[in-house]
This record gives structure tokens, C-alpha cells and sequence, in this order.
């Protein structure tokens, strides 16, 4: 044994000077029931390797690897490799790619690694990722890292829970708002009334108690302690720097349903990379990460004090913060979390495409003095739509909601014109949005699609129910993609909340206009009541995983399996 | 020893809907699980009521609840409601059990058996058909057609208002409107009878447990309300409650 670790570096700078293939590197992996501290409270998880810590696995693009993955659980499991391209059988979904690992059983996955950046690894079995089961993957590029830092770390978010992952589901199959604590009240009523009038805050009452739904429903889940690399803001992990330093931050989003809008007060945040993929660097002073996105920013502290990275959730419920300072010990300022925003009408724009309008009356609403300046209703899509009953126009949208006028407004390009869910940043500054996001080298030739295909995302909330296209995975037949051509994916909202939508084995390049310049992610976050186009190189024969990632819609059904038909077997 | 054997006839009423209910769960349960994507199987227990109540002549004790297992397709519920006087008879004792499927976005449809078993009073079975749901406006609706020699309409409506996110006063309505005479059960048809509440909560763990204090009215009205009086019993009653409400 020794003499092979001995051994290893030698071959490995052997290797790299014959320029033969690199190393096959070997890791191994425990799955472990764990006890969970968060430091506001305790509970039983999972986690890897007997910690709450996520595990760092560091390849090296080129390499071949061989991850042993042990189950000390009493229940299968399974590891995927978020973002990794590899064979199907080795991405670790269980009826899709494999079987599952059972319990006490080691599977050894290996598969080469051909691509470098920023990824994340998780359980892809049952409600495990929520309780604990991630990790990171950082790959460094053959040729080092484009904008090279001094200071590298993983800032990995997730949104601890003191409930269990199945629980939770249990819990929002009872009750969908089981979890909703921001719910507006009698009090809010009052001060609505003290602001534009009895009369607009109880017709905005009507609305949305006509809809059956809540403007204040952006988080499913809320009562979670958010956690950066499984350290709560009290336990405050800390990555050290020297003033002047750059340091490069890898923020993973391994949250089951959390956004976070994160920031590091004081500095700006140069994006040099987007789901492991280089792109231009865009320096921002904020930014919201979807849940299992992962950006890579760079930061320049240069003085010798504390500074904090600030994970804000997108619907302003909870909130962590991590620190960068010279010293370990120090402590970053904490922030007052932003006031909550609330959901628009415009957010239900897609919802009210495919929703049965009987019973609701909007035509009878009070438009006077109403100001609809700096509203653009043209981007809403309104083909199609069933107009019966409904009078747009008439519609109060004024009583209560942000209006936000939907051209220049940063990181509002990909949000339905008028929505509460658009960002601003805390200090006034550039928000980043999927429009900033320019690939740094083309990954693929820029070619027009072979077809189409339209994905509504679809659900009731009151039921809780997900589904792809009004159906649920278990009910629905797979997509079957050809492999050598080129898909176009529309995707559709018709639903109020936000989806991260991810497609296994398979890059997803988010249509930003800029041709074979677009971005290339593995997921993309498709707001409320917007249409959202991606294409993708089908390359990668087998069969794939394509959901949503938030936990529990996954779990839900808006989940479909792919088929790729054809290619190198 | 007849108030025990009562007891305990009562005893096995209860433990007979758990008989029925559990196997029934469990081959819901089994079905579920395993796939990625497919939503497993649920379950839930809810009380809406779990109270003492104080009267003018009498206290006793009250409960509501339903527990339910399934899928987004389909959910069985047990349906439980009663009253039991302090150191006296049940004097209220209804059990249902339900299939309970989607008929629109907000609404179920559902059929089921009910049993009507108080004490001192001939018993009563029933097969129960109506639908529930969310009304717009966020009034929680319910009504039903109960079939039997004895049948009668069932309805009720229910709506949280929340003074804070944790602090909830909750009015309650609930009718039920005979058909047919029952004399036995002092009961005229169209002499409906109306039991109002209000309660105020406050969700002291999670929505798992939740203290309350209000207060309850119940009147019948028509023909039953004129047997009443005639066996010289009240018409109405209005009890202060207190309780605490789980959710699990």
C-alpha cells in the first residue's frame, strides 16, 4: 500500500510529461447516518463520510476515476454527479441508470473526467439530498483555471430542515402551506388599508382569495436554518485571506428548495464561471443562485477586517452568513434580512393560461386611479389563453405590488414583465442576470435546432401536485431524443413558483441571444409566468433523468425520463 | 356493569373503524414508494377539534378528527366526531370512512360509510356521498348526502383567519338538515339543527399542536327543536371550549 501511494505522484508527473492519460485516481465514499447540529437545533441526517461537512472531491480533468461508494445506511441509496458528463450507467439515478446501492453494499463508479469547473454531487434516492447527502466536485482545467486567484473555496448552501425530507412532503400533501409562516394576516390588512385604502387592499384580498393563492407563496418550505458548507451563521465557517488577495468562491446551491441571493458586502463578485462552464467575467454586486446552480466568483479583500458572505433566501425567510477574513476567529457583520416580496399577477400570467376561469370575476375591479405607468403588459403571452370572464385590463395590479418596469432593470430579463420575484441587489448595485452570462469559448458550433419541444411546467399548489404538461412522471411516457441532433426546449411556466429544471448527461444552453455565445448550464431556472427557450446537443446516448430539482416537486412527478435514441453504444 | 358493557361496546365500535381502516392503509402504503419521481404514499392525522367544553347544566368532552392515507389520486379518510358528557354517556359518536378522489382543482368528491352510535339512542349506518374542499375566498366547504331509512343533508364551513401567522381565530358552521322523522332519536324532518363556533388558536409546535379557547353553539330548530321541548330538554346550548388541536 505504501509503495503505491508512493508510487502515485511519480506516475503522475510521469504521465504528464510522456503526455500518456492521467492517473486513474481512486476515492472513497461512506454514506452515513449522521447526527445534524446546526446550533439552533439538532437532528438525525445523512451525510458523507460521517459528516455534516460536505465532502470535496478534487479531480483533475483527464483523469479517470473510481469512486467506491459504501451504504452504511439501512435504506438503498445512490449518488449522482450533478453537471458531470459521463456514461448513463455511471450517473447514479436509481431505475433510470442503475439499480441503487443497497445497504452495506459498496458500488464503484468509474467514469473519465472531461470537462473541468465547479459541480456538486448528491443522492438521488428518496428525500436523502434534503437530509444530507451532498457534496462538491471541483475539477481543475488541464491547463489551470483561466483567471488564476490565490485563495480557492467551496461556499456550498443548503436549507437545513428540522424536519425530515419525507416529512416535509407528508406535511405539504396535508396541508401546501403547512410550511408558509409568511402568510399575510390581519395585521397586514390594516397597514395595506392605512396605505392605499381600505377598499384597494380588500380588492387585492379578493383577487387572490379568487385564485385560491397566496402572493406570499415563493418558498415552499420555510422554518430551515441555512447552512454554507454545513456551518449555520453561528457556527460561521470562515475562509481566510491575506488583503489583496483574489480569492475565488465556488457557490453551490444544494438547498431541496431554497434561492439565495448571495453577496459579499464591501465587494464586488467577478462571475467567472456558471454551472462548471467558463463564461466572460461579469463583475456583480449580487446574485441569485437557483437551487443546484453553482457559480464561481472572485473577490479582492483588501483590507485586514472581516468580511461576510451573506446567503439572503429569495423569499426572505431565512438567512446565513459565512465570513472571509485574515485571521480564523473573526466574525463578518450580519446583515437585517430585505423585506419579503410578494408574488404579482404578472407572476400568475402563465397559471392563468391553463387555468379554468369559471368563478372568477375580475371584471367588475375598481380601476380608479389606478396607475399603470411603467407596466409593460406586452412581453405576457396571452395566446391561447381562455379570456372568458376575464377582463385584463380592468385588472388591479396596483394594490400592494411592486411595479418593476421590465427593460433595464438589472437581472429582470428573464422574469415575467411586473413580477414581486425580480432582484435587486442590497447596495443599489448590478444584479446578475442569465442575460449577463456569455460563454467564454464556445462549447459547441452555433446551429440552428433540429425541432422543437415545449415543456409546460405544470401543478397544483393547493394539492401540491407537480407535473410536466399537466401529467406526472408516473403517469407519462419518456422524451425521446435522436442522438446528433440539436433540441430547442421551450419552456413554459404556467405555475407561480420558480423551477430549476435539470437535464442529466446533457449540456443546456439557455438562449440568451448571443448564438454559440450563450451559456451553457446544466440547470436553468424558469420563473413564474414566463416562456423560456434552451437547446441542447443530444450527444450522450442512454437514458437521463430531466426534473425539477427542487426536492420535493421532483419527488411530486415534474420529473420525465429521456431517452436517447441511437450513437455509440 | 351496564355502563361498563356500554363502554365497552363503544370500545370496540372504535377499535373496529381503526380494524378496517389500518389494513386498508397499509395496502395503500405498500403500493408507493420505491421509484424516483413517483410521489410515495402519504398519510395524516388532523383534529380540528379535541376539547373540554363547559356548559351551564353539563361538561364533556369533544372531539373531530380525520386521518387519511393515499395518493394524489385517491385518499381514504377516517372521519371521526363526538362528545362524551363528564362521567356520563357518549352522547354523540359519529364515524365515517371515506374514498376520497379529485373532481376539480379544489375540490373532492368522495362516498363512504358513516355510523351514528351515541349512547341511548338507537344506532343509525348510513352510506355518505359529497364533496370537499377549498371555496374561493379560502372558506373550507364540506357537504354531503347521507343515505338510510333516516337520511339528511350535512354540510359545513370553515375559515382560518389569521390575526398573526401563528394566532388563528377559526369560525366554524355546521348543519344538518333531516329528511325523514326519527322519532326514536328525537329528530323531525326539516327540523335542521346548526352548531357555530369560534376558536382561537395559537400553533404552539410547528401546526402540530395547537392550544385553543372559544366558544360553541348548538340549537335545532322546526319539528326537532319542538320534541325537544316537549321532552323538556334545551333547544340550544352554549359552551365555553378550551382544547388543543394536533396535526401530525
Amino acid at each position: 500500500m505504501k509503495h503505491t501511494n508512493f508510487l502515485r505522484p511519480l506516475a503522475v508527473v510521469l504521465g504528464l510529461a510522456l503526455g500518456l492519460p492521467a492517473q486513474a485516481g481512486t476515492y472513497d465514499i461512506t454514506v452515513d447516518k449522521v447526527r445534524i447540529d446546526t446550533g439552533t437545533f439538532k437532528k438525525n441526517g445523512i451525510g458523507y463520510n460521517g459528516s455534516q461537512t460536505p465532502t470535496i472531491l478534487h479531480f483533475q480533468e483527464g483523469e479517470d476515476v473510481v469512486i467506491r461508494v459504501k451504504n452504511n445506511l439501512r435504506e438503498s441509496t445512490s449518488i449522482h454527479w450533478h453537471g458531470l458528463i459521463l456514461p448513463f450507467q455511471q450517473d447514479g439515478v436509481p431505475g433510470i441508470s442503475f439499480n441503487g446501492i443497497k445497504p452495506g453494499e459498496t458500488f464503484t463508479y468509474r467514469f473519465p473526467i472531461e470537462q473541468a469547473g465547479t459541480y456538486w454531487f448528491h443522492s438521488h434516492s428518496g428525500f436523502q439530498e434534503p437530509d444530507g447527502a451532498y457534496g462538491a466536485i471541483v475539477i481543475a482545467p488541464k491547463g489551470g483555471e483561466s483567471v488564476p486567484t490565490n485563495r480557492d473555496y467551496v461556499v456550498q448552501f443548503t436549507d437545513k430542515h428540522p424536519h425530515s425530507g419525507s416529512r416535509i412532503f407528508r406535511n405539504l400533501k396535508a396541508s401546501a402551506d403547512y410550511y408558509n409562516r409568511a402568510q399575510r394576516t390581519a395585521q397586514d390588512l390594516i397597514e395595506d388599508a392605512g396605505a392605499e385604502g381600505l377598499k384597494a387592499a380588500l380588492q387585492d384580498r379578493k383577487m387572490w382569495g379568487a385564485m385560491r393563492m397566496m402572493p406570499t407563496d415563493i418558498e415552499d418550505v420555510q422554518g430551515f436554518t441555512p447552512l454554507i458548507n454545513g456551518a449555520s451563521t453561528q457556527q460561521n465557517w470562515t475562509g481566510i485571506f491575506k488583503p489583496g488577495e483574489k480569492v475565488r468562491l465556488r457557490l453551490i446551491n444544494s438547498s431541496a428548495t431554497t434561492y439565495f441571493d448571495v453577496r459579499v458586502p464591501g465587494l464586488k463578485m467577478t462571475v467567472v464561471q456558471a454551472d462548471g462552464n467558463d463564461v466572460k467575467p461579469v463583475v456583480v454586486d449580487e446574485l441569485r443562485i437557483a437551487v443546484a446552480e453553482t457559480y464561481d466568483v472572485i473577490v479582492q479583500p483588501r483590507e485586514a477586517k472581516a468580511y461576510s458572505i451573506i446567503g439572503e433566501s429569495a423569499g426572505r425567510t431565512a438567512m446565513v452568513r459565512g465570513t472571509l477574513a485574515p485571521s480564523a476567529g473573526m466574525v463578518g457583520p450580519y446583515y437585517k434580512m430585505r423585506p419579503q416580496p410578494l408574488l404579482t399577477m404578472a407572476d400568475m400570467g402563465g397559471m392563468m393560461s391553463g387555468m379554468d376561469h369559471s368563478g372568477m370575476d375580475m371584471g367588475g375591479m375598481d380601476m380608479s386611479g389606478m396607475d399603470h405607468s411603467g407596466m409593460d403588459m406586452s412581453g405576457f403571452d396571452m395566446s391561447g389563453m381562455d379570456h372568458s370572464g376575464m377582463d385584463m385590463g380592468g385588472m388591479d395590479m396596483s394594490a400592494g405590488m411592486p411595479v418593476v418596469p421590465s427593460e433595464g432593470a438589472p437581472g429582470a430579463a428573464f422574469y415575467a414583465p411586473g413580477s414581486g420575484l425580480i432582484p435587486t441587489a442590497a447596495n443599489g448595485g448590478k444584479f446578475l442576470g442569465y442575460e449577463d452570462l456569455t460563454a467564454r469559448k464556445p462549447l459547441y458550433r452555433d446551429r440552428p435546432a433540429t425541432r422543437e419541444i415545449e415543456i409546460r411546467l405544470t401543478g397544483n399548489m393547493e394539492r401540491y401536485i407537480w407535473s410536466i404538461d399537466g401529467v406526472k412522471y408516473e403517469d407519462a411516457d419518456p422524451i425521446r431524443l435522436k442522438y446528433g441532433e440539436r433540441v430547442r426546449f421551450k419552456f413554459v411556466n404556467e405555475t407561480m413558483m420558480a423551477h430549476p429544471m435539470h437535464l442529466h448527461g446533457m449540456w443546456t444552453i439557455i438562449d440568451t441571444g448571443k448564438g454559440a455565445y450563450d451559456p451553457v448550464k446544466h440547470t436553468v431556472s424558469v420563473a413564474p409566468g414566463t416562456t423560456l427557450y434552451t437547446e441542447t446537443e443530444v450527444d450522450a446516448p442512454g437514458q437521463w433523468a430531466f426534473h425539477c430539482h427542487l426536492s420535493y416537486h421532483m419527488a411530486g412527478g415534474m420529473f420525465r425520463k429521456v431517452i436517447v435514441e441511437g450513437g455509440p453504444s | 356493569m351496564g355502563a361498563y358493557s356500554k363502554e365497552t361496546n363503544h370500545m370496540k365500535k372504535l377499535l373496529l373503524g381503526t380494524a378496517l381502516g389500518l389494513p386498508l392503509a397499509l395496502t395503500f402504503t405498500s403500493v408507493a414508494m420505491a421509484e424516483v419521481g413517483v410521489s410515495p404514499t402519504v398519510w395524516g392525522v388532523r383534529t380540528d377539534k379535541l376539547e373540554y367544553r363547559m356548559g351551564d347544566e353539563e361538561n364533556s368532552f369533544a372531539w373531530g378528527f380525520e386521518a387519511w392515507t393515499g395518493n394524489d389520486e385517491l385518499r381514504l379518510v377516517w372521519k371521526s366526531e363526538g362528545a362524551k358528557i363528564e362521567g356520563g354517556d357518549f352522547e354523540e359518536m359519529d364515524n365515517q370512512i371515506r374514498l376520497q378522489k379529485p373532481i376539480t382543482d379544489f375540490f373532492d368528491g368522495f362516498i363512504g360509510v358513516a355510523a351514528s352510535t351515541p349512547d341511548g339512542a338507537p344506532e343509525r349506518y348510513y352510506g355518505a356521498f359529497g364533496v370537499t374542499g377549498l371555496a374561493p375566498q379560502w372558506f373550507e366547504v364540506e357537504a354531503a348526502l347521507y343515505v338510510s331509512e333516516y337520511p339528511y343533508l350535512g354540510a359545513e364551513v370553515e375559515y382560518e383567519a389569521l390575526l398573526t401567522n401563528r394566532l388563528i381565530l377559526t369560525p366554524s358552521l355546521e348543519v344538518s338538515l333531516p329528511l325523514a322523522d326519527d322519532p326514536a332519536r328525537e329528530i323531525a324532518a326539516g327540523g335542521g339543527s346548526v352548531e357555530l363556533g369560534l376558536r382561537l388558536s395559537y400553533d404552539l409546535i410547528g401546526r402540530s399542536v395547537s392550544p385553543y379557547v372559544g366558544v360553541n353553539y348548538e340549537r335545532a330548530f322546526g319539528g326537532t327543536a319542538d320534541i325537544l321541548r316537549d321532552h323538556g330538554h334545551e333547544v340550544d346550548e352554549l359552551t365555553g371550549v378550551v382544547g388543543i388541536n394536533f396535526m401530525f
